[in-house]
């Protein structure tokens, strides 16, 4: 290949262009974990700022003072998405399997079945009476879990990974072998599907412990809260941390001075924490499901 | 998407006839035969029955006037009075208009950067360097709408924002009440969403781009090429099926709205409606603050319905512009 690079004034425009763009998408998370070690007092003064004068890591020691609300919160959050992804992985390929198999007759009806609800649903309205009233799972674990069971999309991609990665052939030999078909999908087409499974399984860990929603409608009971929402219902309500304040500390004077702005901020850190430490992990497997499902379509 | 592949359409095709003649025993044979298989179907299937079939049946909610004493089925029917509630308020109006005119602006600007980043970033001599800003640029996909609604919180908040605190104040300018302010959200939302999505599309061209062929570019150098033609001539021709197919399958969802974006960044502060409320929100509001079960469902259905044919809309122009792409 002869030379088709760019000059190396455009690659230095380029870089910096990067450089500022990369900047722009850190520069909220370091805003925010500035303000989580600045002295209360600090910002009641000047605001919240990327270099205060004063640090202090208050906000922290306030919130693991009594940190049974947020280890509860982490609890419920890990139950979810641990449960949560382990049976939608498995239901979305169970679901993804025989439709991806062409001696199967009846593979049309049920592709059809899942992927109509793409198309057109029946509204938040009626689906939240059925959750509610049909199944009875308001405050309910349950009802963080089983809504986000099975998603058309990743059915979809899971389908089309077995089409093209287990030839028909193998699975043919399987069963002249002896294997049924339960033993042919989890000895031969589970193994050879490893990287469709790795992918689907974080797009749900990351779906699981980023909801908020459901918890949203479905969950009043705090004991329930997951930690989105109980950052959900630290921001939205002003007045949440007094009140939680108050159970915390028991006595009004401590309570006035409650850094909250801080506390506020050092919650949202906790709450991204697990994610950025898992990041480099996900990315990989993201990109190279998200490039799979363009390529083929 | 959903590609059947050519060799089951061949095989289907020449094995029916033969099945035809013991119609009745075959069917019941070849469900016995399949008796596994349609065992692994059986939690899915009960799944999508209860979950999105079920809700279906609740659509009458949208014709009857539901009270707790009576039920669904036991409420009067009031016909399209619940429609007609609806559209008579200046809400439909500005629902329609906001969901519509946001997933606009959302899909233009989400397009036009991620394609550029991506050939950008395919450009840059230093691999390592394009890999290591597109992971950071990647980073706030992964972020939940509570997190970013903090993040923008931090910038915003009217007492202590970096905003008003750090930039306005330094200039000698007023503050801004941001989030009584309707005014300014047609930019904040879209500065957001592009912030939080750009990254996921640049991944979706980027690996468009790796698939060309290198030999189209040498042979663009050999005719003397500039870079730039390069681009316009070669990169974006080549990657304009997956640009056709993202776009249009977004224009068939441009009646739904990311729920958490309107609802979480903006802190659902009922002062921002007039530029805020979005078909998703409106119902969810109606839903759970204003206890209107009535005019809520028809919302959702006039959301459903409208989407439904927007999506076989944009379908049936994918089968236009290329059959092997579409969905159905």
């Amino acid at each position: 290949m002869t030379n088709n690079e760019i000059s190396k004034f455009t690659n230095l425009l380029l870089h910096l262009i990067f450089i500022i763009l990369t900047i722009t998408c850190l520069l909220p998370i370091v805003l925010v974990f500035m303000i989580s070690i600045t002295d209360y007092d600090t910002i009641v003064l000047n605001g919240y700022q990327f270099f205060p004068e004063k640090f202090s890591l208050e906000a922290y020691s306030y919130i693991f003072k009594d940190y049974t609300v947020i280890v509860k919160a982490y609890g419920v959050s890990i139950f979810v998405t641990v449960i949560g992804t382990l049976l939608s992985v498995f239901i979305s390929s169970l679901y993804a399997y025989p439709i991806s198999r062409t001696d199967f007759k009846y593979r049309g009806i049920f592709a059809f079945l899942i992927f109509f609800t793409m198309l057109f649903g029946g509204g938040l309205v009626p689906w939240y009476m059925v959750y509610t009233q049909v199944l009875d799972l308001k405050n309910s674990v349950w009802a963080l879990i089983v809504p986000m069971l099975l998603s058309p999309f990743n059915v979809l991609i899971m389908k089309t990974y077995f089409q093209m990665s287990v030839p028909p052939a193998l699975i043919e030999a399987s069963k002249i072998d002896g294997a049924g078909e339960l033993r042919t999908f989890f000895r031969i087409v589970f193994p050879l599907s490893l990287p469709v499974f790795a992918t689907i399984g974080l797009f749900n860990t990351l779906h699981y412990w980023n909801d908020w929603f459901n918890s949203m409608i479905f969950i009043t009971d705090t004991d329930l809260y997951s930690l989105q929402y109980l950052m959900y219902k630290m921001i939205s309500q002003a007045d949440y941390l007094s009140r939680n304040g108050a159970l915390i500390q028991g006595s009004a004077t401590e309570l006035a001075k409650l850094p909250g702005e801080t506390i506020r901020m050092a919650m949202a850190l906790i709450g991204i924490g697990p994610i950025v430490l898992a990041y480099p992990f996900f990315q990989r497997y993201f990109i190279r499901g998200l490039t799979l499902g363009s390529i083929k379509g | 998407m959903i590609t059947q592949g050519k060799r089951s359409a061949v095989s289907t095709v020449q094995s029916q006839p033969l099945r035809l003649p013991a119609k009745k025993g075959s069917v019941f044979k070849h469900l016995l035969k399949h008796k596994v298989l349609l065992l692994m179907l059986l939690p899915g299937v009960v799944f999508l029955l209860i979950n999105n079939y079920l809700p279906m049946f609740g659509i009458i909610i949208a014709f009857k006037n539901i009270n707790y004493v009576d039920g669904i089925l036991g409420s009067p029917w009031v016909g399209l009075d619940n429609f007609r509630f609806l559209f008579a308020t200046s809400d439909a109006w500005i629902i329609t208009r906001n969901t519509v005119l946001y997933n606009f602006v959302f899909i233009i600007l989400n397009l036009v950067f991620a394609v550029s980043i991506a050939i950008a970033l395919n450009e840059l001599k230093n691999k390592l360097a394009a890999k290591f800003y597109q992971s950071i640029m990647f980073f706030p996909y992964f972020l939940s709408m509570v997190v970013v609604s903090y993040l923008v919180f931090a910038f915003l908040n009217v007492e202590y924002g970096f905003i008003n605190k750090g930039v306005l104040s330094l200039f000698g300018l007023n503050e801004l009440n941001w989030y009584s302010e309707p005014k300014y959200w047609p930019f904040i939302l879209p500065l957001i969403n592009l912030w939080k999505g750009v990254g996921y599309g640049c991944v979706i061209y980027l690996a468009a781009i790796i698939g060309i062929d290198s030999e189209y570019y040498e042979a663009a150098l050999i005719d003397g090429a500039s870079k730039w033609k390069q681009i316009l001539h070669i990169t974006i021709p080549l990657i304009r099926p997956v640009i056709i197919i993202t776009t249009i399958l977004a224009i068939g969802g441009i009646f739904r709205s990311d729920f958490g974006l309107f609802y979480q960044t903006t802190l659902n502060s009922g002062a921002l409606y007039p530029t805020t409320l979005v078909i998703d929100t409106y119902v969810y509001n109606a839903l759970i603050n204003m206890g209107n079960l009535g005019m809520s469902a028809a919302a959702g259905l006039y959301q459903s319905l409208v989407g439904f044919f927007l999506v076989l809309g944009s379908n049936w122009i994918v089968r236009k512009v290329d059959k092997d792409q579409a969905v159905f």
